[in-house]
């Protein structure tokens, strides 16, 4: 390990996840290749089964050892993560790295109260002592606006609201001030006036705290609200990747602008058809040779489906993945990325 | 009232004219009874006294939080649920009576749930399941079997794919297909979707939501389409309902409820959607805190515990609903002309 502090927190490289099951293969993340410095927040959008969380739990190597292959390189600040020993790994969990999900209920331990699920990860984590825990816990509770937070130390997860249950589990996860955040789909199951306010807390928390933060969701305008920087995921891929405005603006993926396409948003006259993407998710059990989205998308080539498009830059921040964006076609499948042709507003 | 629907006229099922609503509802009420804590029975009033009507051809988008009596509402409409008090009127006709049995009107309307999953037998084939239906109704198997694979094929399944098929071979969207399809093999008049495409995703929704479109036009059905996705209700509906803590506070056209939200309530549930601009993201929650439980419900206005412009007369008396403009309803003090509420008189319309 250099001594030099890497500039990145968390960087993927060719990381692949496979799981055995049932004799099936199922190739769910296919060559990540992803970086996320210090303070930066990185939205991972896509549908079930694009890869998204099984990436975000493969930053924590959550995934069980005996069924799940994992390939390539996970460095968290540097340091390799499939070479942590457990020891390394325990205290990377929770200590610099946190998870939250987007089942509280599930994620807390309903026989302990708030208050001493948070005391424990303090206690092992930072080695405090059973008072000076519980005062980082309250501090904990107050941080992420829970109100009356000495008596919500008391309280079992069952006696908290939805909203109020994912604010303690943020709580948690930020009571040992790691650096990076995973966040899992965190606001879906809440309402959508619970929803804005989570999501309002994690940009301040993010801010106040300079903390890292890769937020998997499938919905666009969530990521919206929080994210730096996204990146979409399609059969386990990352399709592009680009800074929030940049993809929302000028997406190029036909996956991408198919995706912005079809969502209900206001403006969208009543009765105009929405737009929609032919067909289902891929199979990750028997992926084809070429691009995954191939199948379904309008401009597909005869080289989309036996060639897999290498994710190559438009700009400094913005890659994609894809023969049609850069231009080729069947007969002419190498020339130079065309021109720029920007969508703006 | 506009009709949407052009083959309504020729409709023979159609028995109280177009003016007359597909769904008149009543007083409904539902309460439940739960143990509080040291073994006091307390009550869950998750429905306390709607009233409202499906109009002949219409979307009516149902929004609200959780817990503001969304699916129990549909559960009731439905009968599946007893009802405390209230009445149901389904084309001029009692539901339950002596015109309408409850068997004969369970036939006319359908219900599409949001686990496409678990609203389907998984031993049966996908085939057999549409076909359930009509064959309790009475009809042959053979002509049960053969409706089943038109209306498969009308979902856009392809019978002979997929009728041999059980419910953990197909993905999501395609079973929240063979839903619809058996919602369908009765010929209702009236369909509720209860959040039907909320655990879709996006871009199976938009298929999904096509579908209803076309299915809705080349039926003649009505809908109630409940949905916790704001954008999606906007997008189906017609007329658009809010309900807070068991009581409708608003209900209007979807274009006015949106451009003219009356009640504060609405305002905020609007402006609690996130924004697809990330130069114009929300500043601040319009809410704080989450609903409060429906047990033991505020008194008068149930939202003046979160209501940035409660007044000590909204704590006190509960605001009646009162009309704005056409169709458009609110039951908040101040769009009432002359109440003592101070924003009353100026209170048209609320800016967020």
């Amino acid at each position: 390990m250099s001594d030099l502090q890497p500039a990145a927190m968390v960087e993927t490289r060719g990381l692949k996840v496979r799981f055995e099951q049932a004799g099936k293969r199922i190739e769910a993340v296919n060559g990540v290749d992803l970086s996320v410095s210090r303070g930066e927040a990185l939205a991972l959008i896509g549908e079930s089964g694009s890869g998204k969380s099984v990436t975000l739990r493969a930053l924590m190597r959550l995934h069980p050892e005996r069924s799940t292959r994992i390939e390539g390189q996970i460095e968290i600040e540097g340091r390799e993560l499939m070479a942590m020993s457990r020891g390394e790994l325990s205290r990377l969990r929770g200590g610099e790295v946190a998870m939250i999900f987007q089942e509280p209920l599930l994620a807390l331990d309903p026989v302990y109260t708030v208050g001493q699920q948070i005391v424990e990860g303090l206690r092992r984590h930072r080695g405090l002592s059973r008072s000076e825990a519980r005062a980082r816990a309250l501090e904990a509770l107050k941080s992420v606006r829970i109100p009356s937070p000495e008596s919500r130390l008391d309280a079992y997860p069952h006696e908290m609201s939805g909203g109020m249950r994912q604010r303690a589990m943020i709580a948690l996860a930020l009571s040992c001030h790691p650096k990076l955040l995973l966040a899992d789909e965190p606001t879906t199951a809440l309402d959508a006036t619970v929803q804005i306010q989570i999501l309002i807390l994690l940009r301040e928390l993010r801010r106040e705290l300079g903390l890292a933060l890769i937020f998997v969701t499938h919905d666009i305008a969530a990521a919206a609200e929080v994210a730096d920087r996204v990146a979409v995921m399609y059969g386990g891929r990352i399709v592009e990747m680009a800074p929030v405005r940049e993809l929302l603006r000028a997406p190029r993926h036909p996956y991408t602008i198919a995706l912005l396409a079809s969502r209900p948003d206001g403006g969208l006259a009543k009765g105009k058809r929405l737009e929609t993407i032919p067909g289902s998710p891929p199979d990750l059990a028997a992926l084809p040779p070429g691009c995954a989205f191939a199948p379904r998308c309008r401009h597909a080539m005869a080289i989309c489906s036996s060639q897999l498009p290498p994710s190559e830059r438009i700009d400094s921040e913005h890659l994609v993945a894809c023969h049609w964006a850069m231009g080729r076609s069947d007969a002419d499948p190498y020339t130079q990325p065309r021109q720029e042709e920007r969508m703006d507003r | 009232m506009p009709s949407s629907s052009d083959s309504r006229a020729a409709d023979p099922r159609d028995l109280g004219g177009p003016i007359q609503p597909l769904l008149k509802v009543r007083g409904l009420v539902k309460h439940f009874s739960v143990r509080g804590g040291a073994g006091k029975r307390r009550v869950v009033r998750a429905v306390d006294g709607i009233d409202f009507e499906v109009r002949k051809g219409e979307t009516l988008g149902v929004v609200g939080e959780s817990g503001c009596g969304k699916s129990t509402t549909a559960r009731l409409l439905m009968q599946l649920i007893k009802l405390d008090a209230g009445e149901l009127i389904f084309d001029a006709a009692t539901v339950g009576g002596q015109q309408l049995p409850l068997r004969e009107f369970r036939r006319q309307v359908q219900m599409v749930f949001q686990d496409s999953y678990s609203s389907l037998n998984p031993r049966m084939t996908i085939e057999q399941s549409v076909a359930f239906g009509p064959r309790v109704h009475g009809v042959g198997r053979r002509e049960s079997m053969a409706r089943a694979r038109s209306l498969l094929d009308r979902v856009g399944l392809d019978p002979q794919r997929f009728g041999g098929r059980y419910p953990h071979e197909l993905s999501g969207g395609q079973r929240q297909r063979v839903n619809i399809a058996r919602a369908l093999a009765l010929e209702p008049r009236l369909v509720i979707l209860d959040e039907a495409v909320s655990a879709l995703d996006k871009s199976v929704e938009a298929q999904v939501l096509n579908l209803l479109d076309d299915l809705k036009r080349s039926m003649a059905l009505t809908y109630v389409f409940i949905s916790h996705d704001l954008h999606v209700v906007r997008y189906v509906s017609d007329r658009i309902l809010v309900m807070y803590l068991g009581e409708v506070i608003e209900i209007g056209p979807a274009e006015a409820l949106f451009e003219r939200s009356a009640h504060p309530y609405t305002v905020a549930l609007l402006g609690s959607m996130p924004s697809l601009d990330p130069d114009q993201r929300t500043e601040a929650p319009p809410l704080v805190g989450d609903p409060p439980s429906p047990i033991d419900p505020p008194s008068g206005c149930r939202f003046h515990t979160r209501c940035p412009y409660a007044e000590p007369l909204c704590a006190e008396q509960k605001p009646p609903f009162a009309e704005l403009d056409e169709g458009h309803r609110a039951a908040c003090w101040m769009v009432v002309p002359g109440s003592q509420h101070s924003q009353a008189a100026k209170a048209q319309c609320v800016d967020a």
